[in-house]
């Protein structure tokens, strides 16, 4: 009787022991499910997230991970009351993509208060790894400066020296604008011109007309989704492009090229840090990607889910714990990142992950074989020149 | 010749560039207005669901030429009857059964039938858009000398008039249009002379939610074709028709052509509030006249 009572609380102990140390991670992924950026974030962020889960294997790390999604209306007020609500009441640890730079400012903020973790794929601007830069926030797929420095220093090189921009008129725009400004101008060239037009513009016609007028060789489109895709789809009917100007996609994603066809955005040259078709271990990760979204291709932004999802669970296991969001941020950046898709990189401490970067063109129709066959690599921007040198950042957080 | 002078240092060439753009882009918000006031005119519904209308004329073109091969001309005539007749379906399924309720019930079920249509095209065919062509004939555009009009736009602005007036011309003058009126005012009496009146009322749902359908086969081949592009506009849109007098026909053309003007214009001078211009226009119009400029008071 008493060997047996012994042996239950022997056993209770033990199980009460395990229990305690299985680590309970909670992911919320957020970002637009529901209109201009759902197909370039969406569900398929989702998708990458719940990849990185099973490629991690939580239950061989002694660890339950859970997925959950929200969608932010590209609205920071509602995204703001979702991160509260999820890191305050549903126990969320750490909030994954977060497309629309003023979204995604607004919760950089509110994980630091919090403390806890912010992993950034969907947002561009580069203000996040900048003055706004956050021991909680990790900022990986791609940024403004990257974008600005990618395209726009290639594009002065060989002869687009006068430019003229389209922008949209919120905090992503602005920060894009004012990047590739500097990068023309440093490089020898002229801005004779820029029009912010409002978020979802459907007519670009005046726009269009503006910069046409003004004699610019570059019109710079510092805008994303719908607005990209009309501005290039009317700027073809007003004759933009036969008339010797020529388009920059500041912010271009293989879905935008889908939706134009070859036809209207042949020739058009763009930066991108990852692209489904460039290697064999991306090809295998689409195909796995496909099965929950036929047809479709994923973005660099879906690929970038997946990766940082990925090193965030490998820096929760090293640490057993994801409570401190400081400290698994500290740790991600202390571990070498390794992926399929990304390669081998690091995290800085400014919180940019650091990669190389991909020079782009569109295919003309009768280049492209099968469907998604939609560009050349022209160039490779090695890593350490594809973002922004930490020094230059005014990251508050890098001690001089 | 033209003159050349300079307005707030807008030069006169780009402004009259930009006024003929936003008679261009008033006319797909008076042919969309249109249909709004045909359908609230005759039968005292405020069709919501009339974006997500004009954006299912669009990818009915889109799909005809991808799936069946058929291109711009024919889809011209195939899609409003297509998109009507998902309008009498709609007319004889719900709408009938509110006739009787206050406004705000048709409102909230037209609503309610934008956000499920919306959402099943987003389900299908994703947010990003789809691509669609200018047809190969109307290519190319000719110079003006003060701005270079594509050949698709002024073909636009033709045939949208055109279909404006039309419509205007058949519910005003016309026979058939009378008992239309008529069955608005006195719905019992019209019946008494023998004329199918709920007939004549699906039918005219959908003649409107038609209309919507052809504009959004004309704005295929210039904006892109996406789930979301019809709640982009048709809150604009909404503007115009109070503006111009909930149910005035003429109102809804005319005010629809000049409301894209302004809104072209204020698109040089003060482009970050394009998308707002048209709002202010609508409260002063409210303050000063509540029925709307072209409106009959209640």
């Amino acid at each position: 009787m008493r060997l047996a009572a012994s042996l239950a609380f022997a056993a209770a102990a033990l199980f009460g022991t395990a229990a305690q140390a299985q680590v309970n991670v909670k992911i919320g992924v957020m970002n637009d499910m529901s209109s201009l950026y759902a197909d370039i974030t969406g569900r398929g962020s989702v998708t990458a997230a719940k990849m990185a889960v099973e490629d991690f294997n939580p239950a061989a790390h002694g660890m339950k991970v859970e997925i959950i999604s929200a969608d932010h209306q590209n609205k920071p007020d509602i995204g703001a009351n979702i991160a509260r609500q999820w890191y305050d009441v549903d126990g969320v640890d750490v909030i994954v993509d977060v497309p629309t730079s003023s979204v995604a400012l607004a919760i950089t903020d509110i994980a630091r208060e919090k403390n806890k973790v912010f992993l950034v794929s969907g947002a561009a601007s580069s203000d996040l790894t900048g003055p706004k830069c956050s021991p909680n926030t990790v900022h990986w797929t791609y940024d403004t400066w990257m974008l600005a420095h990618g395209t726009g220093a290639s594009l002065v090189k060989t002869g687009g020296d006068t430019w003229f921009f389209l922008t949209a008129d919120y905090a992503f725009g602005h920060a894009l604008e004012r990047d590739t400004a500097a990068v023309v101008t440093a490089a020898g060239g002229k801005v004779l011109g820029t029009v912010k037009h409002p978020l979802n513009t459907q007519d670009f016609s005046s726009f269009l007309l503006q910069a046409q007028s003004s004699k610019a060789k570059i019109i710079g489109l510092a805008n994303a989704g719908g607005d990209t895709i009309n501005a290039i789809k009317q700027g073809a009917e007003f004759g933009i492009t036969a008339g010797g100007q020529q388009f920059a996609g500041l912010l271009v994603f293989v879905t935008d090229v889908n939706a134009l066809g070859l036809k209207t955005s042949q020739g058009l040259v763009l930066t991108e840090t990852w692209y489904w078709d460039m290697n064999d271990a991306n090809r295998v990760w689409t195909k796995r990607w496909q099965a929950e979204h036929a047809g479709k291709l994923p973005s660099m932004v879906h690929a970038g889910a997946y990766a940082e999802t990925l090193h965030y669970l490998k820096a929760v296991a090293a640490l057993k714990s994801a409570a401190d969001g400081k400290a698994v941020v500290a740790q991600m950046k202390a571990l070498p990142t390794d992926d399929s898709l990304f390669g081998k990189g690091y995290i800085r401490a400014d919180g940019r992950k650091v990669h190389p970067a991909y020079l782009l063109q569109v295919k003309k129709p009768e280049e492209s074989k099968y469907p998604g066959d939609v560009y050349t690599v022209r160039a490779t921007i090695p890593a350490e020149e594809a973002f922004r040198p930490i020094k230059d950042g005014n990251c508050p957080m890098v001690t001089n | 010749m033209l003159l050349m002078f300079e307005i707030f240092g807008v030069p006169s060439q780009a402004l009259f560039g930009q006024l003929l753009l936003g008679l261009i882009n008033g006319s797909f918000y008076a042919l969309l207005s249109l249909g709004l006031a045909v359908i609230f005119g005759m039968l005292n519904i405020i069709n919501f669901s009339h974006g997500a209308q004009y954006m299912m004329g669009a990818f009915a073109a889109f799909i005809l030429l991808r799936n069946v091969g058929i291109g711009y001309w024919p889809a011209l005539i195939i899609v409003p009857i297509v998109v009507g007749a998902t309008g009498v379906v709609i007319e004889r399924l719900f709408l009938r059964r509110l006739q009787k309720l206050d406004h705000l019930y048709g409102l909230i079920l037209t609503f309610g039938l934008a956000l499920i249509i919306e959402g099943l095209f987003r389900n299908y065919y994703g947010s990003s858009g789809q691509p669609y062509g200018v047809p190969e004939s109307l290519q190319g555009g000719r110079n003006l000398g003060f701005m270079f009009l594509p050949n698709y736009r002024a073909w636009v602005i033709a045939f949208s008039l055109f279909v404006c007036i039309g419509t205007w011309y058949g519910i005003e003058r016309t026979r058939l249009g009378s008992y239309l009126r008529a069955a608005t005012e006195n719905p019992a009496l019209v019946r008494a002379f023998g004329i199918n009146v709920p007939r004549m009322v699906t039918l005219t749902y959908g003649f409107g939610v038609g209309l919507a359908g052809l504009a959004g086969v004309m704005a295929a081949p210039i904006y892109n074709v996406s789930p979301q592009m019809g709640s982009d506009i048709i809150i604009v849109v909404f503007a115009v028709v109070v503006i111009g007098g909930m149910g005035s026909i003429m109102g809804a053309i005319i005010t629809g052509f000049a409301l894209g003007i302004v809104e072209g214009l204020t698109k040089v001078f003060f482009p970050e509030a394009s998308n707002t211009v048209i709002f202010m226009i609508m409260i002063i119009v409210l303050l000063i006249r509540p029925a709307g400029l072209f409106g009959r008071s209640a």
